[in-house]
């Protein structure tokens, strides 16, 4: 039986840093998870948001549900990255999972979840409206935010292949 | 590799009829891709050597209206043997509700119908736990989302059946009874330590 959960990058930052990206990603998987074990310096909070394929365009949007001690829900539309879950001044464990990231005949989704430790959960949904198959991930500062992902914080890209 | 899927409908699947004793602890089954034909997704014949079943993927069905409901069954069983808990955020309003005593996990995710731009397909991360046991109700866990550039859902649902039964057959049947080309949907087995 081969393998279908495999690791295929981790980035573990050596200084604060307002960018991480996964390149060059193979397309022989049928979903992608990024784990990201980070926390956020320079402000009290940050967004956690991606962009695929360096597309800085307005092509992305988003839905989330979180609750810190109430439950919020709202929504972006034609925003440059996708944006749905946030990290604050403490370790934060974020899944993002990219569906179906290869295929070129349907807009991309991403499911993510955020369990930020003393502050909120986040579960949000976003879009790439993007037919073009995913090859690079980059995270990324939010565009009007100062927060920085932190020095030791981790992300580590997985591939999910079906039969 | 033997089909273990049955799909009605001519949709495609395909799984391995001869497990390994690998130590890999996430292993693909079986895979249903949609050729666009109206039918329930069945994934039948599960193997009982695992301690948990998830699937993962994408939907979109041909039904009208916007996000609709889908429903979920197992082992064929119609009677009011199920329940359902769920956490919805549309951007607007957040909203919890419970339904007990029916007859599928209904309205276990939300997928867009014709009423959504083209291209969106809903993704779903559905999470059987201990489906194999034959000394308890079974629960599952949903996460599934679908946005459209200025509406959208995010959802968390858990599911139960009251039923101490193995899992061997799971149906999932699309609202409008057809999910469109496009539609992906993975079963996955994961194992436990021995």
């Amino acid at each position: 039986m081969p393998a279908t959960y495999e690791p295929i990058a981790t980035t573990t930052l050596g200084s604060n840093s307002t960018n991480v990206t996964f390149s060059s990603i193979p397309q022989t998987y049928t979903d992608l998870v990024v784990v990201i074990n980070a926390y956020c310096v320079s402000a009290t909070a940050m967004d956690i948001a991606w962009r695929a394929n360096s597309d800085s365009a307005n092509n992305y949007s988003g839905t989330r549900f979180m609750s810190d001690s109430s439950p919020y829900t709202d929504r972006s539309s034609n925003t440059n990255a996708g944006n749905a879950v946030a990290i604050f001044n403490d370790w934060s464990v974020t899944r993002a999972y990219f569906m179906n990231y290869s295929n070129t005949t349907t807009y991309k989704t991403a499911l993510l979840r955020s369990d930020a430790k003393g502050y909120a959960v986040y579960s949000g949904v976003t879009m790439w409206r993007s037919t073009s198959a995913i090859s690079s991930l980059e995270f990324i500062q939010p565009f009007g935010q100062s927060g920085q992902y932190a020095s030791g914080s981790t992300f580590t890209l997985y591939g999910i292949k079906a039969a | 590799m033997s089909p273990i899927t049955e799909l009605v409908g001519g949709a495609k699947a395909y799984g391995w009829g001869n497990l390994s004793t690998s130590a890999t602890a996430f292993e693909s089954i079986a895979t249903y891709t949609s050729t666009g034909s109206s039918g329930d997704i069945v994934f039948s014949s599960i193997p009982s050597n695992y301690s948990h079943l998830q699937i993962r993927g994408i939907l979109r069905t041909n039904d009208t209206g916007s996000f609709n409901n889908q429903a979920l069954r197992f082992n064929g069983d119609t009677a009011s043997n199920y329940a359902l808990h769920r956490l919805r955020g549309d951007g607007t309003n957040g909203a919890a509700n419970a339904t007990v005593n029916i007859g599928s996990i209904n309205d276990f995710m939300r997928a867009p119908g014709t009423g959504v731009s083209s291209n969106i397909f809903a993704a779903a991360i559905i999470d059987i736990l201990d489906y194999a046991n034959t000394n308890k109700f079974k629960t599952i866990r949903v996460f599934n989302g679908v946005d459209d550039n200025g509406s959208g859902q995010i959802i968390l649902t858990s599911g139960l059946w009251r039923n101490t039964n193995a899992i061997t057959t799971i149906t999932i049947t699309p609202s409008g009874g057809t999910a469109i080309t496009g539609s992906t949907l993975a079963l996955y087995g994961i194992k436990a330590a021995a």
